[in-house]
């Protein structure tokens, strides 16, 4: 079995990172990557934003490059899904049956889209957003004078909302919280986003649901829980995200919200055991982040992919070697999150956790123009974020340290 | 030597790639990305740092 290659589940910007680290640190032996979509690894952000928008835009403009350390020894299984793990054979079996032995395995199968909360009667026109396919599919149906309705007000719907509006949709966003974004900026940016897109055209119905779908063959109306009627052509479902950790059932590990891991990314079981040989990277992953707690938490940041990948990469690769990786993993696991969003022309970057905050401060520049926001739990700082004024926002990357925690 | 090419009608000036490469990329005074165009090899897992983190992945390398 030495010959068996270090299997890649999903092939992700994560599993790309981790492969990357992997040959960074030395490991030159077979890879495999085993994915569910036809694509080679891309960027998903540009999905919601300017391939959403550019007619003819694919694959091409947000694949990631790959490096010439992955020319070689690399095989691609695409179009393929993970349905099995057995930890004990050190086997996957995928979706048509076929077996992938490996001799370390990574995890990287990322979350997909919750479904619409309602029966969906079988209606055309109801759309989610997370693959290259799905935006192609989206795209094609946002045509100027569309009336989108667009559930959930977090980034990806927010992102959409924007996106469709610059199109000349007539968008509604429909929503359970109080304002736009609520849990990533808190109430004060949350409402400043909302006027925002309301100087654009985009109406709200906060604190709503859906009851109910009117139309045949496709979406028509949605009637809201407060008896609203809205015209519907396109229906968006942007209400958050699931793990897709279902291949994982039965194997032992604790998949109970994403894949647990340790400091050092590696799978724990349910019987609290350490799987040397398999990890979790990217936003499937569940860990502690000594910055700000340690609870164990899925986050679901861009520049965290790559941070998970190539740790993990590494400590594979000196467990692949037969060294000892119980100092490495000792260093300790403390990455920055950080995340930005493009909605009109506000471009948005934070960094640390804002959605641990019970109060934000406006602490330089005007909400309505550019600005700088800090995010505060009781008395400890762990988010940053602002509209514009990069050099501010940067200058906090440093100001997360960890305080010493009994 | 490595040859860096940053495709500025994507770039937003997020100025991460700063703080992975200070060598080579800088913010100036207006919060505007400046870089300079050719780094010695030494520097190409930094480089390569900078490109990932990129949040408009618009930062290029070639190797010459
Ligand atoms: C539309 C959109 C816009 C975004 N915009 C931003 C932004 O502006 N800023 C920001 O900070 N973040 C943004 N994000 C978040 C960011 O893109 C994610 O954090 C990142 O893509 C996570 O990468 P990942 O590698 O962990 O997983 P994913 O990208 O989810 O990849 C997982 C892969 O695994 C495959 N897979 C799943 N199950 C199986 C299986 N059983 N077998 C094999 N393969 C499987 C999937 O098909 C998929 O290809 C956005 C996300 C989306 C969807
Ligand atoms: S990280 Fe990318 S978008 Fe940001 S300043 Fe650098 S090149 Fe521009």
């Amino acid at each position: 079995m030495t010959d068996a290659p270090l299997l890649i589940v999903g092939a992700s910007m994560a599993g790309l990172r981790t492969a990357e680290g992997a040959r960074r640190a030395g490991y030159a032996g077979p890879i495999t990557f085993l994915g569910a979509e036809a694509h080679a690894p891309y960027n998903r952000p540009p999905l919601s934003k300017e391939l959403l928008q550019t007619e003819g835009q694919g694959h091409a403009d947000v694949a990631f490059p790959i490096r010439s350390a992955l020319e070689e020894g690399v095989e691609w299984v695409l179009g393929r899904a993970a349905a099995a793990l057995d930890v004990e054979r050190r086997v996957v079996v995928d979706e048509t049956g076929q077996e992938h032995p490996y001799s370390a395995l990574v995890i990287a199968t990322g979350l997909r889209p919750k479904p619409l909360p309602i029966d969906d009667h079988g209606l055309g026109g109801i759309y989610v957003l997370r693959t290259l396919d799905d935006a192609v599919a989206l795209r094609g149906a946002l045509r100027p004078g569309a009336n989108v309705v667009i559930l959930g007000s977090g980034f990806v719907g927010c992102e959409i909302a924007a996106t469709a509006a610059k199109n000349g949709a007539n968008v509604s966003i429909v929503s359970q919280s109080r304002v736009p974004l609520q849990r990533a900026l808190g109430s004060q940016l949350g409402a400043e986003m909302r006027r925002r897109h309301e100087a654009h055209g985009v109406r709200f119905f906060c604190g709503e649901s859906l009851f109910g779908l009117v139309g045949d063959p496709d979406v028509e109306r949605v009637i809201l829980t407060s008896g609203v009627m809205l015209e519907c052509d396109v229906l968006v479902v942007a209400i958050g995200s699931d793990p897709n950790t279902e291949w994982l059932q039965g194997s032992g590990l604790d998949v109970s919200d994403g894949v647990l891991v340790d400091a050092g990314l590696r799978a724990i079981g349910v019987d609290g055991t350490v799987h040397p040989e398999i990890v979790a990277v990217g936003d499937v992953a569940r860990y502690a982040n000594p910055l700000f707690d340690d609870v164990p938490r899925r986050v679901e940041h861009w520049n965290l992919p790559t941070e998970t990948g190539k740790r993990a990469g590494g400590i594979l690769a000196a467990q692949l070697a037969g060294q000892d990786c119980a100092p490495l993993v000792a260093e300790g696991f403390a990455p920055l999150p950080s995340f930005w969003s493009d909605q009109y022309d506000a471009h948005v970057l934070a960094f640390g956790m804002t959605y641990l905050a019970d109060r934000s401060e406006l602490v330089a520049g005007s909400l309505d123009d550019e600005c700088v926001l800090e995010y505060y739990r009781g008395d400890e700082l762990v988010g940053v974020c602002g509209i514009g004024m990069r050099s501010t926002v940067q200058s906090y990357r440093t100001r997360f340290a960890a305080p010493a925690r009994a | 030597m490595i040859k860096i090419y940053v495709d500025m009608d994507k770039c937003q000036h997020y100025g991460q790639c700063v703080f992975e490469a200070p060598e080579v990329f800088q913010l100036n005074a207006d919060d505007k990305l400046e870089y300079q165009a050719e780094a010695p090899d030494d520097l190409l897992a930094d480089l390569e740092s900078a490109a990932d983190v990129c949040p408009m992945q618009a930062i290029f390398l070639t190797k010459e």
